[in-house]
Formats: structure tokens, C-alpha cells, sequence
């Protein structure tokens, strides 16, 4: 089964996705900050990194860059979920190695087409 | 797919409600001139996610709230813009504004909107003003970056509205043809966009056929898996716009060289380029629009952006449903979250509930253990009965205290508002304070915490408005002119203790005294202890303040705190030292459910006793027993009388006897005071659980609740300073005074 890795610091909204994704058929794995998520992925390979970008301990982005860093996760599609709509934080992304991003607020729909389109 | 996402909504309140206090805790931080970075950040975070999920979950007032004070916190965190204090006042204000908007929403009325609106105008008196000066390239270009991001998101959604209803997207009729030239920079692989991917979203998008371009590639020896030397000529006709087609490379528009044209075909060309021309025209005249808007008139411009933004939602809204009964569907919605809130729900940490699961897995190994016993039962088995038995005992009082520890919560929960109240005091009262809070992580019921905020509440109050001294005054007592507030809290035994002590002036002793012989609660030539004094301050109707402010209010409080912590079966008694400050202490139960008891007998009854109230207990020699005036009878113990009750008496029943040397007295403390209480057995001692008289009968004097006893009887719970009173009325019919409390110290 496809694994995603579901990073947000707020409870809610990593509910939301959780549960958006596993009712798609997708295996689900939560971490509520990036060392956690980095922790996690480190362990067990995922396919798809879906990451807020303003966390404590480690932000989404140092997140995605120490992913990027480690030989496993060379390819493997990365997500930011950002509200920052000035721009600077979606390159900031990009040179640290994210693929893309779902700019916040989306619904439901809006992140599964997306994840869809990213996984074929 | 369609997810109901009112189930998430609870957990959003919550945790926006944490988030706030979060804001406000670290606001309150901030006052010192140099600002933290890491705090900063924090209530950046906080903010930011609460208007993440407000915008995701529907909440737009809040999303479009939290937006603009999310702008003004950024510039702070950039160090583009000085924090002042008025800013902190701001902040605060949004924040007890955003707690009110979102308390609204959850219990489904009508959100206020001028407090908001007001607020927003301040912050964007912070955004427009003074910035001129310094930063106005940095600040003008975020926010026209920011409209035109607006605008971005609006043509997404519109796409993405496109997908599932077909409208909304301008389309050429009879199709267009597209010649698309896509040339991925060498390391476009290494963020993980597959070119695949780009392909397969055009080939959603309508009939597209594809050449590969393999001019660059390198000789096999020089090759490199991980680079890519590819570059794509595609063409694609359909119904597609080039918005269409630019946001199939969005996130790779900085990874490759993209020429995307436009092949005019003879008929449906013209009209074609002349839409796509008028689709980009208004997004730049848009963006042209606000730019102009914000350098002449900001507010307009902020409107002009909310609008835009709430158009935004009103698409995704739109999306996801059909438009008036949904409105109707989600107040609903709304109000039934709304409902369910009420029933309150606690948040627990996993050990505690793990720890739980244990202690019911020892619990069903202990039963199977006794039926197994029980089988086949001979003499022999009785020791291993008994084992079992006993186990039974150890398991049930583990889960208890278990299941108990589920409710309790740390008392920061009620300590973290103080930080705030103790800085708007200190402003409103012109008083130099510093607050020390010790024990937060003392963990208490969470009904007995939700009851006991108020009166302490109060008595913080009454300590910065009474307690603690002016500046001026404080220095000129020769002490620092910042006054020390200390909150405290720990365990003792069964209790929490919950200390409020002030460095401040202390209690009056001789206005106390006057004032109360002025009121009549103390006769003229009644000499009294200090306590008896500074208990005076917990009379009804009491205050000694010289002139009455808006703070303390008028001396109606402190009797009214008393009785509120004794309604949780707890006590509060004041300790002062004047020109050094004075200690308010609260003693409570941990737990209202729950009692630590002594078992008493009196003839045929068997009552329960609080054991926190029992000091000792012994047996009485006659001649120790004197009657003073009126009939009453003391008990001459060390260096004090102490009034003597016979329980027998009191409650009507008959006792083995009425002599007290054949009795047993138990001296017991209430209310600072102390007094004996004859009966004719001490008992065991055992917890029990309270039954409440009220729900189940009716309000018995003398008596707090009621209780099942192993055997199944019913024991009443006593209740000390009714017994002591009931006893006063009784002896004062029978012409007899039983003054209580009146400890005068034996000569």
C-alpha cells in the first residue's frame, strides 16, 4: 500500500489529512513536527511526504531538506501544505528540494487530486 | 469523494484555544524591551495555524482576522518593524477578541463584528503608518505579492471548480491547439517532479502527442541517472486554457526552460487568443487595481483584498456544495457541535489511559484467578481465597486512584490566566508587580479547578489592589519597589494547597478591629487573637479598603470566596504580618467524589468523619471537662479550652452512655477553629464515595452527603460546622451559649 507521511503541528488539520487519505486507501503515517517526521521517515521508507511548513522543533523545510539529504528519499515526491502566500516560502521549499505545494486553505478533494496526480 | 469536516471541528476549538493561550502567555513575555526571537516565533505559529485551519475548516472571520495580525507579527519576526507595547496591548485584545469569535462560533451564534473590525483598523493603522518612512518599499511589496497571490489562488480554485463542474473556466469554443516547448533543467529530478507526472495531467487535459528531444544528451559513459538532458515538444489540443496548462508546471516554472504558444487555428482563433488575452488583461488590471488602491488608500484596499479572499472561499464553498440550505445545514452543524461541546471532554495523555488498561488486565486476571478457587471450594483453598481477595482489594484501589487520575489536571490550567489579569492590574493601578508562580504542574480535579478560579481570582485581585503598595510608598518603606505576587500550589496528603502571598502591606489589625466594632461582629471589649482578627476579613459585608475601587470591588467578595471554597469541602485562612505582606491559603480535596473517612458509632449509627478535619483523638478525664457560663461544656486541652459537642445529643440518638469518661472525643479543626465531639467507637477508616444529600433527598443539617457502607448501609457524612451550629441553636434554646468559635487562650 502506498505510504504518506503526514507532517503538521496542528492537530486538526493532520486529522483532516489523515483521515482524508486513509479513506482514499492510503497507509498513513502522523508526525506532529519535522524531527518526528525525520525520525519516522528514517525508519520506514514512504512514498510521499505531505509537510507544514511552520512547525516547532524542525520547520517543513529543513524537514524536506534533511530528507532530500538522505539516499532513500532522493526522488520521493515532497509536499508542502503553506499558507505563506507571499511566494518567498514556496522557493524556499523548492531550493531545499520540495516538489510542490497545496497552498491552505484546500478541502478534501483539493488534496486527493492533487496526491493523485502527484502518485499516477 | 465528500468528508464532513464539522468532525474535525472540535479539535480545531481546542486546539485554538491552546494556541491562544499560547499567544497570550508568550505576549505577556514579550513586554521586556528586547524582543526574544523564539517567543516571537512561537505566537507567529500559533497564529498562523489557527488561521490555517479557520480558512480550511470554513471559519472565514477568524481566517480573515487572524490574517491581518498575522501580517503585522510577521513584519516583527522579519525585524522589519519595532514591537511597542501598545502592539502588545493590541495583540492581547485580538487575542481575548479571537477567543469570543471562536467561543461564538462553536456555540453557534452570531459572530460579533465590530470588535474585529476595530481591531483590524488598528492594525492597519500599524501597517500603513510609520512604515513610511523606513520600510515602504519592504512592506508594500509583501502586501502586492500577497494580492496578487490572492488573485493566483482565486484562478486555482477556479480551475479546481472547473474539474468537477465545468464552469467557471473560459474555454474557446471548438477546442484550441497548443505547441508546448518544456526543457527540465538538469536537476529537476532531484525535487522529485517526474516529467511522467506532467504528462499524464496534460494528457487529463485534452489530445496531446509528444517528441523527445534528445539533442543534449550526453554519451552513455558520461551519463547520469540522476540528471536529466531531456527536453519535450509537445502539442495538445482541447478545450484547455493556459492557465490550465501553466499550472500542470507550477512548481516547476523555476526548474525549466517553458514556451507555451498558442497554434492559431483559421475559425475559432481569433476568438481564442483575444479570451486568453482579456483572461490575463483582468488579472493584470486586478493586480494593477490593488497596487494602485493600497499606495493611495489602504483600507480600501484591505477591503478590496478581503473581498477577493472571501470570493475565494465563497468558490471552495461552492465546490464542495450548493448554496442556501448549505448555509442553513451548517449553522445547524454548528449548533449541534455547539452542544456537544457542553458536555465538556478532557484531554488525557496516553500513559495515564495505558496505565488504566494495565490495571483492568491485573483486574481480570485477579477474577479468573478467584473463580478458579471458587470451583471446587475446600477448607485448604481459604489462605489462597484470602491472597486473592486481598489482590482483589490492592486492584480495585489502584483503578480508582486511576481512574481518578483521568480527571485531574494540572492547576496551570487556572494559574495561566493570572500573568495577563496581573499585567492589566498593574497598568490600571499603576503598581510594579512581579508574579512567581510555583507548582504549576500540581495536577487537581478538573471540577474542583474550574470552581476554585474565581476565588482566587479574587484574592489576587485583593491583594494588587489592597496588598501590594504603590511604588512610591513601597520605596519609601525601604523595600524594592516592585511587589512580589507568589501563587503557589502542592499535595498535602489528600489536599492541594493553594497559596496567594503578596509582599505588600499586610492586614490592618486595629482598622480590622475597629471596623468590625463599628458593624457590630465584635463587641467593644472583646479582646481577640491576631487570627481571630484576620479572620474577621472573611465576615459578610466586610471591606476596610479606605476608598472602594473598581478592582475589589466592595468588600462583598472575600465572605463569598470563603463560601465558595468550603461548597468544594475546602478551607481558606489568612496569615499577615504587617509591612510584610500577607499569605491567603486554600486547602481543598483533590478530588470532590472521593473522601478519606473515619467511621464513627454513636449508640446505632455509624457516621463518617473527614479525616483531614480530625487532629487527635483521646479519652477524657472528667476533671479536665469544665461548664462555663450558660451551661456549655470545655475541655481544658494543653493551652486551650475547646468546646465539647455530644454527638448523642445533637443528632437525638441513644449513646452507650452519656458520661463522657466512657466515651471517646475527637478533636476536630474546621474553620481554624477547634472543637470535641463525643462519641462512642472509633471506627475503621475508609474512602468513600460521596453521595450527594441533595440529589437524593433533600439538605439535612449537620450533614454533607451520604455514603454505602460494605454491608450496604447507608452512613451519613457529617459536617462539621453544621453539627457546631446546630449544637449552638440547641444550646442556646435550652438558654445555654455555645459561642463558636471562641478560642480564647487559657490564662
Amino acid at each position: 500500500m502506498t505510504k504518506i507521511l503526514a507532517v503538521d503541528d496542528s492537530t486538526s488539520m493532520r486529522q483532516m489529512v489523515t483521515f482524508t487519505l486513509k479513506g482514499a486507501g492510503y497507509d498513513v503515517i502522523e508526525a506532529a513536527d519535522g524531527q518526528e517526521a525525520f525520525d519516522k521517515a528514517k525508519g520506514d521508507q514512504v512514498d510521499l511526504v505531505l509537510s507544514d511548513v511552520n512547525m516547532p522543533v524542525m520547520d517543513g523545510i529543513t524537514l524536506i531538506k534533511s530528507l532530500r539529504g538522505l539516499d532513500s528519499y532522493k526522488f520521493t515526491p515532497m509536499l508542502m501544505l503553506t499558507t505563506e502566500s507571499a511566494g518567498d516560502k514556496k522557493m524556499e521549499g523548492k531550493a531545499a528540494g520540495a516538489t510542490g505545494w497545496i497552498v491552505k486553505p484546500f478541502n478534501p478533494d483539493q488534496l486527493l487530486s492533487t496526491i493523485k496526480k502527484v502518485l499516477g | 469523494m465528500s468528508i464532513d469536516l464539522s468532525q474535525f471541528h472540535q479539535v480545531f476549538f481546542e486546539e485554538s484555544f491552546e494556541g491562544l493561550d499560547a499567544m497570550e502567555s508568550n505576549l505577556l513575555e514579550l513586554e521586556c524591551e528586547t524582543v526574544d526571537s523564539e517567543v516571537i516565533n512561537t505566537i507567529f505559529r500559533a497564529a498562523h495555524s489557527i488561521k490555517g485551519g479557520s480558512g480550511t475548516f470554513g471559519f472565514t472571520e477568524i481566517a480573515e482576522f487572524t490574517h491581518i495580525l498575522e501580517t503585522l507579527l510577521d513584519e516583527i519576526r522579519e525585524g522589519s518593524r519595532n514591537l511597542t507595547v501598545d502592539m502588545v496591548d493590541l495583540f492581547l485584545q485580538s487575542v481575548d477578541c479571537l477567543r469570543e469569535m471562536m467561543q461564538q462560533i462553536q456555540d453557534g451564534t452570531e459572530v460579533e463584528k465590530d470588535t474585529p473590525k476595530e481591531l483590524a483598523q488598528a492594525f492597519e493603522k500599524y501597517l500603513n503608518s510609520e512604515n513610511s518612512e523606513n520600510n515602504v518599499s519592504d512592506s508594500s511589496g509583501t502586501r502586492v505579492g500577497d494580492a496578487s497571490s490572492t488573485v493566483g489562488s482565486e484562478a486555482e480554485a477556479r480551475t479546481e471548480a472547473g474539474d468537477t463542474n465545468g464552469a467557471g473556466v473560459v474555454v474557446a469554443p471548438g477546442g484550441r491547439r497548443w505547441e508546448i516547448k518544456f526543457r527540465p533543467n538538469v536537476d529537476m529530478l532531484r525535487t522529485g517532479n517526474e516529467p511522467a507526472r506532467m504528462f499524464r495531467e496534460l494528457d487529463s487535459l485534452g489530445h496531446y502527442h509528444c517528441k523527445v528531444d534528445t539533442s543534449q544528451l550526453s554519451k552513455f559513459s558520461a551519463l547520469e541517472p540522476e540528471s536529466s538532458f531531456l527536453a519535450w515538444n509537445i502539442s495538445l489540443s482541447g478545450d484547455v486554457s493556459r492557465e490550465q496548462i501553466e499550472e500542470v508546471f507550477e512548481w516547476v516554472a523555476d526548474d525549466c526552460e517553458l514556451l507555451i504558444e498558442e497554434i492559431q487555428s483559421e475559425e475559432a482563433g481569433i476568438v481564442a487568443v483575444d479570451e486568453s488575452k482579456v483572461d490575463e488583461l483582468k488579472i493584470d488590471e486586478l493586480k494593477i487595481d490593488e497596487r494602485k488602491v493600497e499606495s493611495n488608500e489602504s483600507k480600501v484596499a484591505e477591503i478590496g483584498a478581503t473581498e477577493a479572499r472571501s470570493a475565494e472561499t465563497n468558490v471552495t464553498d461552492a465546490a464542495e456544495s450548493d448554496d442556501p440550505d448549505t448555509k442553513q445545514e451548517a449553522i445547524k452543524a454548528k449548533k449541534e457541535s455547539g452542544k456537544a461541546k457542553e458536555n465538556s471532554s478532557i484531554r488525557v495523555g496516553t500513559e495515564k489511559i495505558d496505565s488504566l488498561v494495565n490495571l483492568v488486565g491485573e483486574l481480570v486476571i485477579t477474577q479468573s484467578m478467584l473463580s478458579q478457587i471458587g470451583e471446587d471450594f475446600t477448607v485448604e483453598d481459604l489462605s489462597r481465597l484470602k491472597e486473592g481477595l486481598g489482590q482483589l482489594e490492592h486492584n480495585t484501589r489502584d483503578l480508582q486512584e486511576s481512574v481518578l487520575r483521568i480527571r485531574m489536571l494540572p492547576i496551570n490550567f487556572t494559574f495561566s490566566r493570572f500573568p495577563r489579569l496581573i499585567r492589566d492590574l498593574s497598568r490600571q493601578l499603576d503598581k510594579k508587580v512581579e508574579l512567581k508562580i510555583i507548582g504549576e504542574e500540581t495536577e487537581l480535579d478538573k471540577t474542583v479547578m474550574e470552581k476554585i478560579g474565581d476565588p482566587i481570582v479574587h484574592l489576587v485581585r485583593n491583594s494588587m489592589d489592597h496588598g501590594l503598595e504603590s511604588p512610591e510608598v513601597r520605596l519609601a518603606a525601604g523595600k524594592d519597589e516592585t511587589g512580589l505576587l507568589t501563587l503557589s500550589a502542592y499535595h498535602q496528603g489528600g489536599n492541594i494547597v493553594i497559596q496567594v502571598k503578596d509582599d505588600g502591606a499586610g492586614l490592618n489589625k486595629e482598622r480590622i478591629l475597629q471596623k468590625a466594632v463599628e458593624n457590630g461582629l465584635v463587641g467593644e471589649k472583646e479582646t481577640l487573637s491576631a487570627e481571630q482578627i484576620n479572620d474577621l476579613v472573611f465576615r459578610p459585608g466586610f471591606s476596610t479598603a479606605s476608598e472602594i475601587t473598581d478592582v475589589s470591588g466592595r468588600g462583598v467578595g472575600m465572605d463569598v470566596v470563603r463560601r465558595n471554597i468550603q461548597e468544594l469541602n475546602g478551607t481558606v485562612e489568612v496569615v499577615s504580618e504587617e509591612g510584610k505582606g500577607c499569605v491567603f491559603t486554600i486547602r481543598l480535596p483533590l478530588t470532590l467524589a472521593i473522601l478519606d473517612g473515619q467511621l464513627i458509632r454513636v449508640g446505632d449509627c455509624t457516621y463518617i468523619l473527614p479525616l483531614v478535619s480530625i487532629i487527635e483523638s483521646l479519652q477524657v478525664e472528667p476533671e479536665l471537662v469544665s461548664h462555663v457560663a450558660g451551661g456549655c461544656e470545655v475541655l481544658s486541652l494543653r493551652d486551650e479550652y475547646i468546646p465539647i459537642v455530644n454527638l448523642w445529643d445533637t443528632f437525638k440518638v441513644e449513646p452507650d452512655s452519656k458520661s463522657i469518661e466512657d466515651s471517646i472525643l475527637i478533636v476536630l479543626e474546621s474553620e481554624n477553629h477547634k472543637v470535641g465531639l463525643v462519641v462512642d467507637e472509633l471506627m475503621a477508616q475508609q474512602q468513600v464515595v460521596i453521595k450527594s444529600m441533595e440529589t437524593n433527598y433533600e439538605r439535612v443539617g449537620g450533614v454533607s452527603g451520604a455514603t454505602i457502607l460494605g454491608d450496604g448501609r447507608v452512613s451519613l457524612i457529617l459536617d462539621i460546622v453544621g453539627i457546631v451550629k446546630m449544637a449552638g441553636t440547641q444550646a442556646s434554646e435550652r438558654g445555654k451559649v455555645l459561642d463558636f468559635p471562641s478560642k480564647h487562650k487559657a490564662a
